[in-house]
């Protein structure tokens, strides 16, 4: 199968699920939301708050929605083919991490400007905000992915991947947020972008592999 | 068995490791009490008090010891884990599994005692300082790592997932901590640093490696332990465990 | 030596709850640490002695 095909694939079931595929999303902002419910509506408290809690809001979302990337296929028994296929493996869960992020995590950036009016964010670092979860949400999806292919077919497998995955997450929290921040003190992000664009390369280098051995592991 | 045939690699074998280890277990003690009351000696009796710090600087031959341990058994897992996965040794996976609880164990008493040193230092009970910090991230990759392996029943499979994710672990550690420095170094608005440690008096350094030593000793005699009972509960098949079970029992 | 007497030993120049209390949780958790590595190991001795 090509990998364009794996994509469309896994973009033609999602589709099929509609609502389940927007849960992620609706987490999102119901998520977000409650922030300033209990934080209380002080502008000044919530522009201080309000890169960090939609970048924690958003890593939350991805992770709700990682293990339908492999559970389908795990199932129905094509996962097993797709390891004895000739292709790689590694470009197979390529072309999934795609399709996953094009159903959760570009619709996360593309609500990010919404979330960034509650918190009574200045545009430029709403702008920076969206444009640092742009980076940010394939690199979630693709470590993503690494957690689910290890914790493939268990019973807490849904719970074990935040467990296992959040902690690789934090450097980019910590640029993305930081990116913002920097806007927002009037200064350049360009450090923290070129960070967080680096990290993405290297994930998107590593993690591919990493989640085809882990799918190895959890298939013998 | 003569001295000829007996290789490094004879210790690979269950059987043989439980046994050594066995034997090794009451020396571990001994280079355990001896170094720590050493170090406690060197460090109560000896070192003098710190200038601003006062006598709450004495937690860091606490803190310093097991931050260490917590990051040098971090890595040892990582190794045997990953030499279990790619060379298939059973034993040195049921090593790695076996030294999870003490790293745990060793990450939460620096974050601990990091926190009782914190609070009469700089006044708080947590302090976000790059270090704290990389322990509190390396905790959770310990508990993921145990998580996981417990969470999968097949042993092969939950060995060889954990050595996976313990070596994605290794390597991300110095990243994170590249990026928690940076994010700490970011909001400056509250410098407070315990890489400030007190100007180290050799009395002081003396007292922490010499504890160091001591706890090292002390995981030994521990993971030893441990791993024999995991040894026990994964080759329960063997015959060898057949006979040490209803034979008679020397440990 | 760096105390005069006992009393000061356990005051710590009025620290003693903090460096007290970081020696003697280090110490129950590493105690507490080796008894349950034992009991695992006579817990799986007996549970092989058991099964065959």
């Amino acid at each position: 199968m090509s990998l364009l095909a794996v994509t469309r694939r896994d973009l033609r079931l999602a589709r099929r699920r509609q609502v389940e595929s927007l849960l992620p999303l609706g987490f999102f902002v119901v998520a977000a939301g409650l922030f300033p419910i209990g934080v209380g509506p002080e502008p000044q408290t919530l522009r201080q708050i309000g890169a960090g809690v939609v970048w924690v809001c958003a890593l939350l979302a991805a992770m709700l929605s990682v293990t339908q990337m492999f559970a389908s296929d795990y199932q129905d028994g094509s996962l097993e083919q797709m390891l004895l296929a000739p292709g790689s493996l590694a470009e197979i869960v390529i072309a999934k991490v795609f399709a996953h992020w094009l159903t959760t995590g570009l619709p996360l950036v593309v609500a990010t400007p919404l979330l960034g009016l509650l918190f009574g964010m200045a545009a430029p670092a709403i702008g920076m905000l969206a444009l640092t979860l742009l980076l940010g949400t394939p690199i979630l999806s693709l470590l993503g992915a690494f957690g689910a292919a290890l914790t493939l077919g268990l019973r807490s497998g849904a719970a074990l991947v935040f467990l296992i995955v959040l902690p690789l997450t934090v450097p980019a929290l910590i640029f993305g947020t930081g990116a913002v921040g920097a806007v927002d003190g009037g200064q350049s992000a360009q450090a923290q972008l070129s960070l967080l664009a680096a990290l993405l390369i290297i994930t998107f280098l590593g993690a591919p592999w990493a989640t085809a051995a882990a799918l190895r592991i959890s298939l013998e | 068995m003569n001295a000829a045939t007996l290789t490094w690699a004879t210790y690979a074998a269950p059987s043989r490791f439980y046994t050594l280890a066995g034997r090794l277990i009451p020396w571990c003690w001994a280079v355990t009490a001896e170094f720590c009351l050493a170090g406690l000696w060197v460090g109560f009796a000896i070192a003098p008090t710190d200038f601003q710090q006062g006598e709450a600087y004495r937690i860091i031959f606490i803190h310093v010891p097991a931050a260490w341990l917590s990051m040098l058994i971090y890595l040892v897992m990582a190794f045997w884990a990953a030499w279990g996965w790619m060379l298939n040794a059973r034993m040195a996976s049921m090593y790695a599994r076996a030294l999870a609880p003490t790293g745990v164990l060793f990450t939460f008493l620096a974050l601990w005692t990091g926190a009782l040193w914190g609070k009469p230092t700089w006044g708080a009970w947590w302090v976000w300082d790059a270090r704290l910090t990389s322990e509190f991230i390396l905790l959770l990759l310990y508990l993921g790592y145990i998580a996981l392996t417990e969470a999968i029943d097949d042993p092969r499979r939950a060995a060889n997932a954990g050595a996976l994710l313990a070596l994605v672990g290794a390597v991300n550690v110095p990243v994170i901590y590249f990026s928690v420095r940076w994010w700490n170094t970011l909001h400056q608005g509250a410098t407070i640093s315990l890489t400030t440690a007190p100007k180290m008096a050799s009395t002081m350094l003396t007292a922490m490696l010499l504890m160091t030593i001591g706890f090292w000793a002390y995981s030994f005699a521990v993971v030893f332990a441990r791993a024999r009972a995991i040894v026990l509960e994964q080759e329960s098949e063997a015959e060898w465990v057949r006979t040490l079970a209803t034979g008679a029992e020397k440990s | 030596m760096n105390w005069t007497s006992w009393d000061e030993f356990f005051r710590m120049g009025g620290y003693g709850l903090y460096v007290w209390g970081s020696y003697a949780v280090a110490i129950a958790v590493m105690t507490g640490e080796a008894l349950l590595a034992v009991r695992r190991h006579r817990r799986a001795r007996a549970d092989a002695r058991s099964a065959s």
